[in-house]
């Protein structure tokens, strides 16, 4: 399980930076999503991998190995959502960018 | 009243919050009625960093230099926490003047070029006070998130191809910055299995050997995000060009977000790899050395290249968080207190000189029309005839242009009288004397280098800033008074007041920075007090 998250993370990662340095804006803004999930997926990993866990301890003195980090959980949920919105934002930008300058290319013209 | 107070650090976080989203609920078109709610907000907003700053200098009523409160009532390490120190108190304060001048500002024309200026304005007030008072490092995050998504609405307010494209840049690179801030996080929370930054400082000196690598790689991490938002070279190519195309009131106002990765710099620094932290004690700090000396290159020569007067701008931004991050860098409370104030000082300029470059665009701008270039062939000024009420014409106005121009050139070049030069006195001085006044020790060749890029960064500002006041003022043969309103000239004013004020009251006001720098290489009292937060029991419940 973990060599298969770890090439996850790796490939999405791998991808979403090769794609947020091509000068097309579509290509950067999917580039963006491909490493927000990178990092969600890295940010989950970081409370230890567990299967079956259940993620809220009771009052009850007990072993916390046998339960899973219920923070990473709480800090995907919030990445998600600011990475979300900061991507719809982006997304209204580039519109605007394509609108006005006429290309889609990140520097508002066309290499020669 | 002292239950006020107890609530006093959470305010400069709920009422650019509750005011933002009010202000949501009304109308655009009822213009005036926004303008009024959002001023009188911010300037709330002043009086409470105001206390907030008297409070960190002990002279309050409740006298804490570290005044903590826990959100949601959760015990520290675990729950939220907002933590007010001297540093935090200062940096809300300098955020509550700089917001006030520039929404001023902003109401003789900008406000209204855009859909909800005044709600983005104060979510970004929100955001910047929020990452100054957080406790731990995932909040952090969310405040800088809120600053940023506030900024990249604020970036591109009034529109416009240059606003556009350089707001593109902008948000793919804090975006990305962001990611790495998360990444940076996760890594430390791995290692250490917290995200408090007291709880982390007095974690960091237990971490095994074997995890230390994993921890530093978090901070580094960490640290480039942080370093990104300051604008250190390589990471600053964005910032000129965003800060030059932003409006003038939303520039003025941005001059304190690359103070937002200074501080973060200092403040997880100083906390986590202070002199406690075992091995990794100094970590990095080499590196904001030679980084924050190769940015006061760049800005300088920057500066000096800059073609128009916004970017230029721009570039004594790059110059200030250069010299703030050497200063930091070198790791000694005396310099660190001298940067601090220069923190302040370059800001008040910066932010001044930002508001004062469109009109002095303006004057220019007057000048072309007396050799028959029409206004219209500058898009900008075709909505001025309809915002001509707002506020007076003053007369006289090239003269207080000139003066208020003046006074910038000398701050930002460092040059006596004003609180520029003081403020670089006081750290190279420091620099000299690494071991106080009384002790020789002897003087580090990075000190040398150092001292002799902040004298080559204020030539290079003196020479830049000399040609553009003569390209301005000396050749322009207007005879018109430049249009320039009572109400856009105030904030200068004021900022420009403010730095002579600085100056005049000088002796406190470095007292103040050196018991701040004190305080910050000196940790434990500080992590002490975060973790000792008291909670508050309600009635009918029992302490645990």
């Amino acid at each position: 399980m973990e060599l298969i998250l770890a090439i996850g993370i790796g490939v999405l990662g791998g991808s979403g930076v090769y794609l947020m340095l091509r000068p097309r804006t579509f290509q950067v803004i999917i580039g963006l999503s491909l490493l927000s999930y990178a990092v969600n997926l890295f940010i989950f990993s970081m409370g230890r991998l567990t299967v079956d866990g259940a993620p809220v301890i009771g009052h009850d003195p007990v072993d916390p190995g046998l339960y899973a980090d219920p923070v990473p959980q709480a800090l995907v949920l919030t990445a998600i959502v600011i990475g979300f919105a900061m991507t719809a934002l982006f997304l209204v930008v580039l519109l605007a960018a394509r609108g006005l300058t006429g290309t889609d290319h990140v520097d508002g013209r066309e290499q020669p | 009243m002292a239950a006020l107070f107890d609530h006093l650090i959470v305010l400069p976080i709920l009422l650019p919050l509750a005011t933002g989203a009010m202000l949501l609920m009304l109308n655009d078109r009822r213009r005036a009625t926004k303008a009024f709610i959002s001023v009188l907000s911010t300037l709330l907003l002043v009086v409470v960093g105001f206390l907030l700053v008297t409070e960190a200098s002990g002279q309050g009523v409740a006298a804490m230099p570290v005044a903590t409160y826990p959100i949601g009532n959760w015990p520290v390490p675990f729950g939220i926490v907002l933590v007010a120190d001297r540093l935090s108190a200062m940096m809300v304060l300098l955020t509550a003047i700089l917001g006030a001048s520039a929404l001023v500002y902003s109401l003789a024309r900008w406000h209204a070029a855009g859909p909800s200026f005044h709600s983005l304005f104060q979510f970004l007030l929100m955001g910047l006070n929020g990452a100054f008072l957080t406790g731990d490092i995932f909040n952090l995050f969310v405040f800088f998130e809120v600053m940023l998504a506030a900024s990249y609405g604020l970036a591109l307010h009034g529109v416009g191809v240059a606003r556009v494209k350089g707001g593109l840049h902008y948000i793919a690179v804090n975006l990305g910055a962001s990611f790495l801030f998360l990444i940076g996080a996760a890594l430390i929370y791995g290692v250490t299995g917290t995200l408090n930054m007291a709880d982390l400082a007095a974690r960091v000196a237990t971490i095994p050997e074997m995890d230390r690598g994993l921890l530093e790689a978090g901070a580094a991490i960490l640290g480039v995000a942080f370093l990104l938002k300051a604008g250190m070279w390589p990471l600053g190519f964005w910032l000129p060009t965003t800060y030059a195309a932003a409006t003038a009131p939303v520039a003025a106002v941005f001059a304190i977000m690359t103070k937002v990765g200074v501080y973060a710099v200092l403040r997880v620094s100083t906390l986590a790899f202070g002199a406690e932290a075992g091995t990794s004690a100094g970590f990095g700090q080499t590196l904001l050395l030679f980084g924050g000396m190769a940015t006061i290159a760049f800005g300088a020569i920057g500066v000096l290249a800059a073609q128009t007067t916004a970017r230029l701008a721009g570039y004594c931004v790059l110059v200030s968080s250069g010299t703030l991050l050497a200063a930091i860098g070198l790791g000694n409370a005396a310099v660190t207190g001298g940067a601090l104030y220069y923190l302040l000082v370059s800001t008040l300029a910066i932010s001044a000189f930002f508001l004062l470059v469109e009109l002095l665009d303006r004057v220019r701008i007057e000048g072309a029309h007396v050799l028959a270039v029409t206004l219209e062939a500058y898009g900008d000024d075709d909505d001025e005839a309809e915002h001509e009420e707002v506020g007076l014409a003053i007369p006289g106005a090239l003269a207080v242009l000139g003066i208020s121009f003046g006074l910038c050139m000398l701050l930002l070049a460092g040059l006596p009288p004003l609180a520029g030069f003081l403020a670089k006195f006081a750290m190279i001085s420091a620099m000299f004397n690494p071991a106080g006044l009384e002790n020789t020790a002897p003087i580090t060749a990075s000190a040398w280098w150092l001292s002799g890029l902040l004298i080559f960064s204020g030539f290079a500002a003196l020479v830049a800033l000399t040609r553009t006041g003569i390209n301005t003022f000396w050749v322009t043969m207007s005879d018109t008074p430049a249009p320039v309103r009572v109400i856009e000239i105030a904030p200068v004013l004021l900022l420009l007041a403010l730095t002579i004020a600085l100056t005049v009251m000088a002796g406190p006001a470095m007292d103040y920075m050196q018991a701040m720098a004190a305080s910050l290489y000196a940790p434990a009292g500080h992590i002490g007090d975060v973790l000792a937060t008291p909670l508050i029991v309600g009635p009918g419940e029992v302490t645990p």
